[in-house]
């Protein structure tokens, strides 16, 4: 058996799973030290369902932290990105485009030094180590804790930004450094701004991931432990460390592939609905779909690869208002104030939860304090709802076939059976804990992305070599074998270059070995 | 309007977006890059077209290569200005006067970044009074100016000077040079006199741009951008819809396809269809076109009035499509082939 946690910015959820079924599931409140809420989550699951900790094979944690850390601009480290570059890239030094707040809060320098490379691999300049060693000294000097080194085209050759990261570790021992091609893609600027990311929550990861450990191994718990990553893949705990960033949208994510675990539906459309808001995202093959543009986090504009969802403010705590015209749902929300304020708790505040109790889809509080409300009102709320929700599922579908709407989250009670032009509503069971369920789905992952020479008559070639390369890394990342299949592969023909050239992007995914 | 500033920057985009009708890419780089350069030398004087001096020597700039390049190795302000000098020098005459040859993508913001880095005035005026794929398709083309001498550079410094026989040779020895120099390079091309420039360029483009992006903005709240939109263009909204399908294929190098679009509201029960090469180029409704090239057929986002790219659209939009003239001088028999359905491989129907 293995465990999935879900560290939300309110609630901590955790399932206790055999193979793709669900044993027991508990929520808990999140703390603010992470750790104590997942001690009571696991001992609140030991004793919903006695389990032997070494019976545990794998404890998989979905986080928002470290995607929260960076909104709030808190506990991040002094931080400095390193360019190698020069003469090109001058006019746009690092961190171009940030919001000054947050440039502020990692104490942002940057070096612009010579290097990197030309699409085909040719150097733009020779890394000039003087220059290198210049700049460690300046982040000496100025308390630099961790550092993001970019290399333009390093996606295509990596060499300078691996060179650069050896002479900034033997010039400032303990110095945490990210390198921009392990983290984002080709897009100089959106890469590096996510590697610079990650370097600033570097600290804060070592601290999180020691805390999470901790409170496994007290729980009696020897198995690894992984986390969540944007794709849904997990990571283990010494990755994780070094790559925060690579759990920024693990959040829908997981609760988009949890829906398809529990429903057992590979492609569908997924909403999420809370307490404030409703998530909706397109699973396609068991995968959330991309958002194909770029995607800005806390207004910093990045690549990371994140699904594509579309959000609206209706949830369970959304305010509902009887209006001359109409009747209104939210955006304002109760939040997690529902269980004072929501009338069937009683409280004084008209929820969308008040009205789904009262039109008997759900029973919780005390639905004889919503027995007054009008039938009218209760139904206009309900149209509306489901109107907005399959107004948004519509915007969402990339094709006019109707996909089936799987309903999760604790909100998902407001939704209808049916919803226009969509094939069903489904709400399986367990739906309120889709992203502990969702962690918990024990697959890893490897991913090729550059731009490969593809001479005439070797394009076939190219891409197996491509593919193999993906899955290697799978396997590498703790895949079983024979297990890894290539679940993306994606080739975009460069224009105007010669010899032939494309971006090539593969992906491949595979089943983590669970070994005794 | 008299000069540019860094505040003007991002409704240039957005309008020249509009402008674009679907083609020009992303211009957030362009942007950037004009940010830069005015933050570092202050604004940029707009010269209106009526105030050319006859002997006013008018370079255009242009960026060329990969677009995919250049959002990796990042243009220079250096690059563009140096294009612009290098050109000028070869001519024997330095520039007096920046113009802009596209309005669309990165093209509407990199003669902003070379006039900021010249300290020179830009033309309040562009190539086409819209955006087009090909090199050749100007207004310029039509009164005899060349395309060549062509100044090409790079970010490190290098400038390379094409003295080509034809628009054709000067397009084919450009693109051995750009790729060359790294497939991201900033071209000065079209060099002509200020009489010249008065007699083929589409006056006011750049200050239309501006307000077009305004009145986007400043529509939001209330009334229908589009409406504002089409009223400024002499234009009129031809369709409301939603995005059901979107066919594309990539051919020689362009984005060639077809959007259709499900009425809605007074547009229900009908179909629009268009067609693209990158720009949006026929636009059919239930089978009849109601708008070809070189007229201008703009998809604007419907309810925040933001253009949409042939490359970012997709099913579920909702959209407002609008039809504006072209420049007279695109209706002239020579004006349709350079730039009509034909040039395009269409034969239609106008």
């Amino acid at each position: 058996m293995h465990i999935g946690i879900d560290v939300g910015g309110t609630n901590t959820d955790a399932v206790l799973m055999s193979g793709s079924q669900v044993l027991a599931a508990v929520k808990t409140s999140t703390t603010d030290d992470i750790t104590s809420g997942i001690v009571s989550a696991l001992e609140e699951l030991q004793r919903k369902r006695g389990f032997e900790p070494a019976d545990v094979r794998a404890v998989m944690i979905g986080t928002t932290h470290f995607i929260n850390a960076l909104v709030e601009a808190r506990r991040l480290a002094p931080t400095a990105a390193l360019r190698l570059g020069l003469p090109a890239t001058t006019s746009l030094p690092p961190m171009t485009d940030w919001p000054d707040r947050l440039v502020q809060a990692i104490r942002g320098r940057h070096y612009l030094c010579h290097g990197g490379h030309e699409f085909d691999g040719r150097h733009i300049a020779e890394l000039d180590e003087h220059e290198v060693r210049r700049a460690a000294a300046d982040m000496a000097e100025h308390g630099v804790r961790s550092v993001a080194i970019s290399s333009v085209f390093s996606p295509v050759n990596a060499e300078f930004e691996e060179r650069a990261a050896e002479l900034l570790q033997a010039e400032l021992p303990g110095i945490a450094v990210s390198l921009s091609h392990e983290i984002g893609r080709i897009g100089l600027l959106e890469r590096e701004n996510a590697t610079i990311i990650n370097a600033s929550l570097r600290e804060l990861a070592t601290h999180i991931v020691d805390g999470l450990a901790r409170s496994v191994a007290k729980a009696g718990i020897q198995a690894p432990l992984y986390l969540s990553q944007n794709d849904g893949t997990l990571m283990d705990v010494d990755f994780a460390r070094r790559y925060p960033v690579a759990t920024f949208a693990s959040g829908p994510t997981n609760s988009m592939r949890g829906a398809a675990l529990l429903s057992g539906l590979e492609t569908c459309a997924v909403v999420d609905i809370g307490g404030t808001t409703s998530d909706i995202g397109i699973l396609q093959r068991g995968f959330p779909r991309e958002a194909t543009t770029e995607v800005s986090v806390a207004d910093i504009r990045t690549n990371f690869r994140m699904p594509d969802v579309l959000s609206i403010g209706i949830g369970g705590g959304s305010k509902v208002r009887r209006e001359p015209q109409e009747v209104t749902i939210g955006p304002d929300s109760v939040g997690s104030a529902l269980t004072q304020r929501a009338l069937v708790f009683g409280g004084d505040t008209l929820t969308a939860t008040d009205i789904a109790v009262a039109a008997g889809r759900a029973n919780v509080g005390d639905a004889s304090l919503v027995a007054h409300l009008d039938k009218e009102l209760i139904h206009a709320a309900l149209t509306r709802i489901a109107a907005d929700v399959a107004d948004l599922v519509e915007r969402m579908h990339t094709t006019a076939a109707p996909l089936p709407l799987v309903a999760v989250g604790g909100g998902s009670i407001l939704l209808p059976e049916q919803i226009a032009g969509c094939d069903g509503v489904h709400r399986p069971d367990h739906y309120a804990v889709a992203n502990a369920v969702g962690a918990a789905i024990a697959q890893v992952g490897g991913e090729v992305d550059r731009v490969f020479p593809t001479p005439p008559g070797q394009r076939e070639s190219v891409l197996d070599a491509a593919k193999q390369e993906a899955v290697e890394r799978a396997v590498a990342a703790g895949a079983t074998p024979g297990s890894v299949s290539v679940v993306e592969c994606e080739e975009v023909p460069l224009p105007y270059l010669p010899g032939n050239a494309a971006r090539i992007r593969v992906r491949a995914v595979g089943d983590l070995s669970l070994e005794d | 309007m008299r000069e540019l500033t860094a505040d003007d920057l991002g409704d240039l985009a957005r309008g020249a977006a509009i402008l674009g009708t679907g083609g020009g890419g992303d211009p957030y780089i362009g942007r950037l890059l004009a940010q830069a350069a005015l933050d570092k030398y202050g604004p940029v004087p707009l010269t209106a077209l009526d105030e050319l001096p006859d002997d006013a020597e008018v370079l255009p700039v242009a960026m060329m290569g990969a677009p995919t390049v250049a959002l990796e190795k990042l243009p220079s302000i250096e690059q563009v200005g140096n294009a612009v000098r290098a050109l000028g020098e070869y001519r024997g005459k330095a520039a007096t006067h920046i113009a802009c040859i596209e309005a669309g993508g990165i093209n509407s913001l990199t003669p902003v970044v070379a006039a900021a880095q010249l300290g020179l005035p830009l033309i309040d005026a562009d190539g086409m009074g819209r955006a087009f794929p090909e090199l050749q398709m100007v207004l310029p083309t039509l009164i005899g100016v060349q395309a060549t001498p062509t100044s090409i550079t790079d970010e490190k410094g290098n400038h390379q000077i094409v003295a080509a026989i034809d628009n054709h040779w000067a397009e084919r020895l450009a693109r051995s040079a750009t790729v060359d120099m790294g497939c991201s390079t900033m071209v000065s091309l079209y060099g002509m006199t200020g009489s010249e420039a008065r007699a083929s360029l589409v006056d006011g483009t750049v200050s239309l741009c501006v307000e077009l992006g305004r009145l986007v903005t400043s529509a939001r709240n209330g009334t229908a951008p589009a409406d504002a939109v089409a009223a400024r263009l002499d234009g009129r909204r031809v369709f409301d819809g939603k995005v059901v399908d979107v066919a594309r294929r990539t051919e020689q190098g362009f984005a060639r396809g077809e959007a259709i679009i499900e009425g809605l509201d007074h547009d229900a029960q009908s179909r629009l269809t268009i067609a693209f090469q990158n720009e949006n180029l026929i636009a059919r409704r239930d089978g009849v076109a109601v708008a070809t090239v070189p007229d201008l057929i703009c998809v604007l986002d419907r309810d925040t009035g933001e253009a949409i790219t042939t490359e970012t659209l997709r099913y579920g939009h909702r959209v407002t499509v609008l039809v504006a003239p072209a420049d007279p001088r695109w209706h002239t028999s020579d004006g349709l082939a350079l730039a009509g359905p034909q040039a395009f491989g269409y034969e239609l129907e106008q």
